[in-house]
C-alpha cells in the first residue's frame, strides 16, 4: 500500500524550512494584537492564499517604539510577523530599513545567500524560506506592512509634526521576548 | 438529478486501466523533492497531457504548421484543415455543433467574451445585437460560490453598464442556495458553476436554467471543472454560453472554448477585432464573419487546438463514463479516509452524491499552506489556498483550504498517501490524533 508511513518524519527538507525557532514563534507569538498609540498602519493580503496582516508602527522619534499586528496566516507569516516584532522594536528606523533589506535580500536569495546572523537573529531561522519561491511572500508580508506604515509614519511626521497621536514617551508593549539593543 | 451528467451506476462501466494509462503520462513517472514519486492531486487546477496530446502538437508543428484561414498553399489547407478538425470534435464532445464552438485563449477569455459582447452592445448598430445590450438597473446575477473567471467579470461589466450585480447565496455545506434569490424581470444573465472548483458540488443546472427562462435571462455555464470529468451535453443543458479549458482536460494550455447557441452568435457584437474576424473592410466601416470567426479575431493558437482535438480523442477513447465512475471512487474513498481522521473537516458535500472529483477540507491547527508544504515534502501535489474563489471562502468562515482533485490517471494508493501526509501533516505540527 502506501510507501508513505515508512518514511514519513524523515525530510531534512521539512526540518531546515521549518525550523524550531519558526515553530515556536508561530506558538507563542511576540507582540501580537493591535495597540494604541500608533502613527500608522498598513494592511497587506497575499492574494495567492488570502493570508493577511494588519499591522501598526509608533515611532518615538527617530525611534520604533512599538509594533503591534493583527495577522492570519501559515506558520512562516506568523513567525516572521513576530519576529519581526522583536527585531525592529526599539531599534532605529535607519537600522530597522537595513534590517529590512537585509531580510527581503536573503528572501529573494534561493537558498544561495549565508544570513547574517549579527544582524537578523531569530530572522536566520527564514533561510530555508527562500529555497521555496511560493512561501518567500509569507516571510515577506509583515516585513512589506512594516515599512509601508513606518514610511506613512515618517510622512505623516513631516506633514503633520504628529499631531499629539504619540508622544516622546511610548506605551511599551508587554512582550514575552526582551528588547534587543539597538545595533 | 442533471439529466446531463450520466447516472454512471446504471451504466457499470468497466473500470479503468490504471497502469496503462499512467505508462500515457511521461510526467507522472518523475519524482520531486527527495527523490519522492510524484501523487499528482492538482488536475483541477491543470491537468497532465499525455503522449498522444504531445504527439498531436508536435506533429502539427513538424508537418502542418501555417497560419489559419488565410493564404492558399498546402501548408495553409492542411493546418486550416487541422484546426477545424478540432473545432469539430469538441464540439462533438460536449454535444454541440462546430458553428457554435470558439476558441479563446482560456476560459477566462470565454467569459470575458460575453461580457464585453454585451457591454459592446448598447452601442452596436445592428438592432438585433441590442437583446445583449446591458443598462442601468438591469441586472446579472451570479453564485456566492464562483471562481473570480466567473465573478470579476460580470463585477466589471456591472462597473461598466450600471447594472447591478446579484448573487445566490451557499449553503453550509457548500451548494448554491436556490432560497436565497428570485430573479426579476431586469434579470439579463444568470452565470453559474457547473462544479464548483473548491466544494466540488453539482450545481442544479435544470432548476437554474428554468428560474432563468422564467424571466428571459440568458444563462452562462462555467463547465471548467466539469467538461474534463464527467460527460457533459451542454445543449440538452440547455445553457445558452458555456466555458471550459484546454489545461484541464489533459490538452495545452493556451485555448479553452467558448459554446454560444448558435442563434445568439449570429447577432451577437465582437469582443476583440481585427484580421479574420471580417466580411468587408473600408475606412469608414467594417462588417463581421459569421460566428465562429467573428470571435476568433488574429492568428488563433493552433497547434493549442490540434492538441486539445487530440485530448478529447484520448478522453473518448477511454470513456467519460469510466473516467467519471474512476474519479467517483477515488472521491469516495478521500471522503471516507479524512471523515476517519480527527481533526479534519471536508468542506462541502460529505458523500459523492451530485459530486465531483474536488476535496477541498481543513486541518485544526495546521494551517492549509503549512499541511501543503508537508504533502510537497512528500511529493503529494496538491493545491493550497482560496482556489480563487475568494468570496466562497469568506462565506464558509474559512481563508484557505487544501484541495485534492482527481483525474482519470490517479490511484486509489495515491489516496492512501494523501491520507498518510495528512496524519503526517498533523504529527509534525504536533495537533489531532
Amino acid at each position: 500500500m502506501s510507501e508513505v508511513t515508512s518514511s514519513v518524519g524523515g525530510s531534512v527538507q521539512l526540518e531546515q524550512l521549518y525550523q524550531d525557532i519558526i515553530l515556536d514563534h508561530y506558538k507563542h507569538p511576540h507582540g501580537r494584537g493591535l495597540r494604541e498609540p500608533f502613527d500608522a498602519e498598513s494592511q497587506q493580503y497575499n492574494p495567492m492564499c488570502g493570508d493577511e496582516i494588519r499591522l501598526r508602527v509608533a515611532l518615538a522619534g527617530e525611534r520604533v517604539a512599538d509594533v503591534s499586528y493583527d495577522a492570519q496566516g501559515c506558520s512562516i507569516s506568523q513567525a516572521a510577523a513576530s519576529v519581526l516584532h522583536d527585531q525592529v522594536s526599539g531599534v532605529s528606523v535607519g537600522v530597522a530599513m537595513k534590517l529590512f533589506d537585509n531580510f527581503a535580500a536573503l528572501m529573494a536569495s534561493r537558498g544561495r545567500l549565508e544570513p547574517d546572523e549579527e544582524l537578523l537573529g531569530d530572522g536566520i531561522a527564514f533561510a530555508g524560506v527562500s529555497r521555496y519561491p511560493a512561501r518567500v511572500k509569507c516571510a515577506l508580508l509583515s516585513w512589506m506592512a512594516f515599512k509601508e506604515a513606518t514610511v506613512a509614519a515618517l510622512a505623516a511626521d513631516v506633514t503633520n509634526e504628529r499631531p499629539g497621536m504619540n508622544d516622546s514617551v511610548t506605551n511599551s508593549p508587554v512582550t514575552n521576548s526582551a528588547r534587543r539593543d539597538e545595533r | 438529478m442533471n439529466p446531463a451528467v450520466i447516472d454512471v451506476a446504471s451504466l457499470d462501466p468497466v473500470p479503468l486501466d490504471s497502469a496503462a494509462i499512467r505508462a500515457d503520462f511521461p510526467i507522472l513517472s518523475r519524482t520531486v523533492r527527495d527523490g519522492r514519486p510524484l501523487v499528482y492531486l492538482d488536475s483541477g487546477a491543470t491537468s497532465q497531457r499525455p503522449r498522444q496530446v504531445l504527439d498531436a502538437e508536435r506533429e502539427f508543428l513538424e508537418q502542418h504548421n501555417s497560419a489559419v484561414h488565410r493564404g492558399a498553399h498546402q501548408l495553409a489547407e492542411e493546418a486550416t484543415d487541422a484546426y477545424e478538425s478540432a473545432r469539430e470534435r469538441v464540439a462533438g464532445f460536449v454535444g454541440v455543433n462546430a458553428g457554435e464552438v470558439v476558441f479563446t485563449k482560456n476560459a477566462t477569455e470565454a467569459i470575458n467574451l460575453v461580457a464585453y459582447a454585451m457591454s459592446n452592445a448598447t452601442t452596436a448598430t445592428e438592432p438585433a445585437a441590442h437583446r445583449f445590450a446591458v443598462n442601468p438597473g438591469d441586472e446579472i446575477v451570479i453564485t456566492e460560490a464562483e471562481h473570480h473567471a466567473n465573478l470579476v467579470p460580470w463585477q466589471q461589466l456591472c462597473t461598466r453598464t450600471g447594472a447591478t450585480l446579484r448573487w445566490y447565496g451557499v449553503t453550509d455545506d457548500g451548494r448554491i442556495d436556490l432560497d436565497s434569490l428570485r430573479l426579476s424581470p431586469r434579470t439579463k444573465l444568470v452565470a453559474f458553476t457547473h462544479q464548483s472548483n473548491v466544494t466540488g458540488a453539482i450545481s442544479p443546472v435544470p432548476t437554474l436554467v428554468a428560474r432563468a427562462r422564467e424571466v428571459g435571462a440568458l444563462v452562462m455555464l462555467d463547465a471548467c471543472q466539469s467538461v474534463p470529468n464527467t460527460p457533459v451535453d451542454f445543449a440538452a443543458l440547455g445553457v445558452d454560453f458555456a466555458a471550459f479549458s484546454g489545461h484541464k482536460m489533459l490538452g495545452p494550455s493556451g485555448v479553452g472554448v467558448l459554446y454560444g447557441r448558435r442563434e445568439l452568435l449570429e447577432v451577437m457584437p465582437p469582443f476583440l477585432t481585427g484580421g479574420s474576424m471580417i466580411e468587408q473592410v473600408r475606412m469608414e466601416r467594417t462588417t463581421f464573419a459569421p460566428p465562429p470567426q467573428r470571435f476568433e479575431a488574429g492568428v488563433p493558437m493552433t497547434s493549442q487546438a490540434v492538441g486539445l482535438g487530440a485530448a478529447v480523442d484520448y478522453l473518448n477513447a477511454v470513456g467519460m463514463d469510466r473516467v467519471t465512475a474512476h474519479e467517483r471512487v477515488l472521491t469516495a474513498q478521500t471522503l471516507v479516509g479524512l471523515a476517519a481522521i480527527p481533526g479534519v473537516t471536508v468542506i462541502g458535500p460529505t458523500d459523492t452524491t451530485d459530486r465531483g472529483g474536488t476535496v477541498a477540507f481543513v486541518i485544526d491547527g495546521v494551517h492549509p499552506h503549512d499541511a501543503g508544504q508537508v504533502l510537497d515534502s512528500l511529493g503529494i501535489a496538491v493545491r493550497v489556498g482560496h482556489h480563487c474563489a475568494w468570496p466562497l471562502h469568506r462565506r464558509l468562515g474559512i481563508p484557505a483550504t487544501i484541495r485534492a482533485t482527481f483525474a482519470l490517471y490517479n490511484t486509489g494508493s495515491e489516496v492512501d498517501e494523501l491520507l498518510a501526509g495528512v496524519r503526517e501533516a498533523q504529527r509534525f505540527f504536533g495537533v489531532g490524533g
